[in-house]
């Protein structure tokens, strides 16, 4: 599927999940929070930065994984990000649905 | 002599102690296997112990039974994997230098990662069923209960086979309406997942059931503490859920030893190769089942596809061939539905689970994602064929250790 977001068209699967990564920038995220009601800040970002290193690192996001990262604790992340933190936070920096898998 | 050491004799290290006694040249090759209970559990029937369904006789048995004769068998609680000087050490200081080291160790509960878990209220009103003990102990409590708010929960992936928990709800209804109290007992399912199974064509599935059984449903439920005074599960997210009684799976995690000897992920389960299951810190180490952090099911039956290819595996390294790279992750599962009706689900990492037939393509008998009385069948039938077959490391009729697409209607999984 195709989506106009921040002028730029973007692939995407049905729940909105970009499908390539190389396609993604701030504007975007940006964006997708804004249809999540979210709007970002530093904070937010910082988050956002730990989610990308773990990615690159090919390693699993885990809510235990947010508990030991030294970056935010899992209140602070459900403030930030409420409803479905690792969901949310995962489509807005444009990476894949965490799978729980298994 | 060269020796062969087997950390764990459950489920998995057993098979693997009758499929190498016979493979590995006697001359050559000595064997120990080592475990700290003398009791072989039956784990698949801890979820039948609390039903009054299974008796406390038949989901243990002697170990020594299952371990022949002339392997090495250790009755001892190991202390530490040293891998840079290849030696185990077991309690009491005895010391085993091994040339190869397999680790079967398996998983299991830490209800204390979770605030107020096993506390005041650990198997008052907060139960597990993933031990003996917990099993047992709910059996107790279910057989005087009156009724209230049932909350059978999960509280973090991944867990051994994670389909029990879901079982346990579609058992406790029909308990319940067989003790003509089922009015009298509200039950909820809970699991930090977004729908009732892991995998997203189970789930859809499988939902009719909730639905036909009246067990209302919590997902995306990170648990965050257990207030056990006023009796509530709470999540990060501030959702809270009432219990009167709660039937919770806790975090699991590998065992300790693991921790202790640098070895373990943060649950303490092993960084294995995928299709080789050597260990990926250490060539001459191997790891199988439900010790290993492999992104499949914890399951026997996926131990025993397992094992057949770590057994073809051991003997190619030690002729120094490269090793197969043929686990798919293979996994199938019974999953009881309560009534006497159970289905059969089978899946891989690549593949989600199917309808269709199974082992028979075309034939059956067991379907695969339908409920039937066959399948019921075939899971009672498992007691027997793991005491009788999967342990001795007999090969299953039928059944591969990779998984067959014949007779099976597929859908590739999204990655
Ligand atoms: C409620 C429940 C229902 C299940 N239902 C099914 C089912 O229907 N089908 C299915 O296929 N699977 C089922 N399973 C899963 C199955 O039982 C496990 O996947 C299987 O037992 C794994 O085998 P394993 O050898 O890897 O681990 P285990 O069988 O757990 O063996 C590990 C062994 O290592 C020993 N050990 C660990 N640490 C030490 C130490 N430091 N020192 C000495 N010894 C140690 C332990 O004592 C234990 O004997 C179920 C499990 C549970 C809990």
């Amino acid at each position: 599927m195709e989506k106009l977001i921040a002028q730029r068209t973007i692939s995407v699967n049905e729940e909105g999940y970009l499908t390539d990564f190389s396609q993604w920038t701030k504007e975007i995220g940006e964006e997708i929070a804004k249809e999540q009601n979210i709007s970002m800040t530093d904070r937010h970002w910082e988050v956002i930065d730990y989610i990308h290193d773990k990615f690159q690192k090919q390693e699993p996001l885990s809510i235990r994984g947010i508990k030991k990262s030294g970056v935010i604790n899992i209140k602070e992340f459900y403030k930030l990000f409420p409803g479905g933190p690792l969901k949310k936070a995962t489509m807005i920096a444009g990476i894949p649905k965490p799978k729980s898998c298994i | 002599m060269k020796h062969l050491v087997i950390l764990g004799a459950g489920t998995s290290g057993t098979m693997m102690v009758n499929h190498l006694i016979g493979k590995l040249p006697k001359k050559e090759w000595k064997i120990t296997i080592v475990d700290q209970y003398k009791t072989h559990y039956y784990q698949p029937g801890f979820l039948f112990l609390p039903f009054d369904i299974y008796t406390t006789k038949q989901v243990k048995k002697d170990g020594r039974k299952f371990i022949p004769k002339e392997a090495n068998y250790i009755q001892k609680k190991i202390e530490l994997i040293l891998p840079k000087e290849n030696l185990v050490k077991l309690e009491g200081g005895e010391e085993l230098p091994y040339d190869i080291l397999i680790v079967a160790t398996g998983t299991n509960i830490a209800p204390d990662e979770i605030e107020g878990m096993d506390g005041p209220g650990w198997y008052k009103d907060i139960f597990d069923f993933y031990t003996y003990e917990g099993a047992k102990a709910l059996r107790n409590k279910l057989r005087e209960w009156k009724g209230g708010k049932l909350v059978v929960h999960i509280t973090e992936m991944p867990i051994k086979c994670p389909i029990a928990p879901l079982e346990f709800v579609f058992l406790a209804d029909s308990y319940f309406k067989n003790k003509g109290m089922r009015d009298k007992v509200d039950i909820t399912f809970v699991t930090p997942l977004s729908g009732a199974f892991t995998k997203p064509r189970a789930t859809k599935a499988l939902h009719y059931l909730l639905e036909e059984k009246n067990i209302k449903e919590v997902t995306d439920f990170n648990i965050e503490r257990v207030d056990y005074e006023n009796k509530k599960i709470i999540d990060y997210a501030d959702t809270e859920v009432a219990y009167d009684l709660l039937v919770t799976v806790p975090t699991n995690m590998g065992d300790a030893l693991l921790e202790r000897s640098g070895m373990g992920d943060e649950l303490n389960h092993i960084p294995t190769h995928k299709a080789t299951l050597q260990t990926l810190d250490h060539e001459n180490i191997f790891a199988i089942g439900d010790a290993t952090n492999l992104p499949t099911s914890k399951a026997g039956s996926v131990a025993h596809f397992e094992a057949e290819i770590l057994t073809e595996n051991i003997l190619h390294y030690i002729k120094g061939e490269p090793l197969k790279e043929e686990f798919d992750g293979h996994a199938n599962c019974f999953i009881e539905t309560g009534n006497g009706k159970a289905l059969l689900i089978d899946f891989n990492y690549t593949h989600e689970p199917v309808e269709g037939t199974f082992p028979f393509p075309g034939v059956g008998p067991l379907q695969l994602l339908k409920e039937s009385r066959a399948n019921h069948m075939g899971k009672m039938a498992f007691k027997w064929v793991y005491w009788n077959m999967l342990l001795k490391g007999t090969h299953i009729p039928f059944v591969s250790a990779n998984m067959s697409t014949k007779g099976k209607h597929f859908e590739e999984m999204e990655s």
